[in-house]
């Protein structure tokens, strides 16, 4: 007899699951420092350069994931190096750079025959039909931003929380910069297939936003993220597969739900 | 006018030396021609108007910036070759003004300037809590170690934020307008433990300041800067210059940034 709990025995639900916690702890870690680092649409502006990436592969048959990263690291690589070169603020380099990944992706849509439905599982998230590579690759991206944040935790906290200072310490802001900026490139990326691009960002920002509205140290904010983006992406994928919903909505909606419940409690607390 | 440089003779070698300096930003000479020196145990006060280059020549001590000519010297080592950063603790001008929900406690943000700390020191609580704990014991707020910052006065952000300079033993404290928005009884307070950790600790000083009222109870040297250096003397003597009663005479000449 088919249960509540049968979806768990799913191959496609167990995959869904696990790419889905791990772009969600990746995102969460991330989201913390963007939001900090006044920099939040960082996510969104890379998600309109994956999808030129996306387009890429499609028109040229290569594998989407891969042309989709290959391209959107060396542009974030590319938007740090103009940011820090010409002084401008992050938001404007952000929209630069993400109209022109999405009007060349536009472009090649256009231009080529050989784009299908697949198109849309990239924009709008498609999680139940994640391959095992993907999966892998969410999980080894997940461990390794994990190991990096905790070895290099003194220098991207110093330097969001006090660039000017963190330099005379002998810290480089722009090279804290540039590896945040293309690690965000690359968990955009894996995080297409779980909500998509169009809503890629709201994994990097609503559980962390969430988060800190609570937290009192650092540590907690990482780890209340985490914990945030967790729960609301396996509950989630539940609900979406338990009422026939789309899974990127039911994940984006409830963080959303969440975040405005912890700012009414936070704020009757703070009264 | 009186000599720029006045009664400035030391046997020993100074801690910072600024020879002939100019800087320039958008072909605009912000500094032009700049000579300074700091020994071991001075109170310096930096003072001059609005847009004199103050924050500037702060910068292009601590190599945040790259002059256009002259040298600076720290420890008498060329800035080019300097590295023990841990010797100078700094204070930005901007270090209160913060986002107040940043989640960071007091323990935290203190323990992010230990140059010996490796990455798992800030994972574990108990390796250089001593090292935090005295910093903070130092500035009076070894009470609030658990604290967010946020949720502190102005005043105490401002000793936290000494702790954390302290934190790596420095020898020359740096402080940018370190009281700017905070009020006259907590401005005080901080003052009077600026000059004990420049009397008790022989800590050397320098302070970006715009209140002369500091500068007439704390300090032992004044420097005066409007795009060049126009008093660098002691403090004695600045209350005999012509500058100080121009100051005095025409008060608008030193008017804080309004934040």
């Amino acid at each position: 007899m088919e249960t509540v709990w049968s979806i768990f025995h799913y191959g496609f639900f167990q995959r869904a699951l696990l790419a889905g916690l791990s772009v969600g702890i990746s995102c969460a870690l991330l989201g913390v420092f963007l939001i900090l680092r006044k920099a939040a649409m960082i996510g969104h502006g890379l998600a309109h350069v994956s999808f030129a990436g996306v387009a890429i592969g499609l028109s040229l048959g290569w594998l989407p994931l891969l042309s989709a990263l290959f391209f959107t690291v060396i542009t974030a690589g590319v938007l740090v190096k103009i940011r820090q070169k010409t002084g401008l603020y992050s938001d404007t380099v952000i929209a630069l750079v993400s109209s022109f990944g999405f009007a060349l992706g536009i472009l090649l849509v256009s231009l080529s025959q050989r784009i299908n439905v697949e198109l849309f599982s990239y924009l709008f998230g498609d999680i139940l039909t994640i391959s095992s590579l993907e999966v892998i690759v969410s999980i080894l991206l997940a461990l390794s931003l994990v190991i990096i944040i905790i070895v290099y935790f003194r220098e991207f906290l110093y330097t969001t929380f006090d660039p000017e200072a963190a330099q005379v310490a002998g810290i480089s802001g722009d090279k804290v910069e540039l590896l945040l900026t293309v690690l965000s490139g690359i968990t955009v990326v894996l995080g297409m297939k779980v909500v998509g691009i169009l809503l890629v960002v709201s994994l990097m920002v609503i559980p962390a936003a969430s988060a800190l509205r609570i937290a009192r140290t650092f540590r907690q904010a990482l780890l209340g993220a985490v914990v945030f983006s967790l729960g609301e992406i396996f509950i989630g994928l539940c609900l979406s597969f338990w009422l026939d919903i789309p899974a990127a909505a039911a994940i984006v909606l409830l963080s959303f739900g969440l975040y405005i419940l912890i700012v009414l409690l936070t704020k009757r607390s703070a009264q | 006018m009186p000599s720029v440089v006045n009664n400035l003779n030391h046997q020993e070698l100074p801690l910072i030396e600024v020879i002939d300096l100019t800087f320039r930003y958008n072909r605009v000479e912000v500094l032009s021609d700049i000579n300074l020196v700091v020994h071991k145990g001075d109170f310096l006060a930096l003072i001059g108007p609005n847009g004199a280059g103050k924050t500037t020549l702060i910068k292009l001590l601590l190599g945040l910036l790259r002059p256009h000519r002259g040298k600076i010297k720290l420890f008498q080592r060329d800035l080019k070759e300097f590295k023990d950063w841990a010797l100078i603790g700094y204070i930005p001008q901007k270090a209160i003004h913060f986002e107040s929900f940043f989640p960071i406690s007091v323990r935290e943000a203190v323990a992010l300037n230990l140059p010996q700390a490796r990455w798992y020191d800030f994972w574990t609580k108990k390796i250089n809590e001593r090292e935090v704990v005295k910093a903070l014991e130092t500035v009076g707020m070894q009470d609030y170690i658990e604290e967010r910052i946020g949720h502190l006065s102005g005043g105490q952000q401002q000793r936290v934020f000494i702790a954390r300079a302290l934190v790596s033993r420095p020898q020359i404290l740096i402080l940018d307008e370190p009281t700017t928005g905070v009020d006259a009884i907590t401005q005080e307070k901080f003052y009077d433990l600026l000059a004990h950790l420049n009397q008790e600790k022989g800590l050397t000083i320098i302070i970006v300041t715009h209140e002369i009222g500091v500068v007439n109870r704390h300090v032992n040297k004044v420097a005066c800067l409007n795009r060049s250096l126009v008093y660098h003397g002691t403090h004695a003597e600045f209350c005999q210059s012509d500058y100080f009663r121009q100051i005095l005479d025409e008060g608008h000449h030193l008017i804080g940034h309004k934040h």
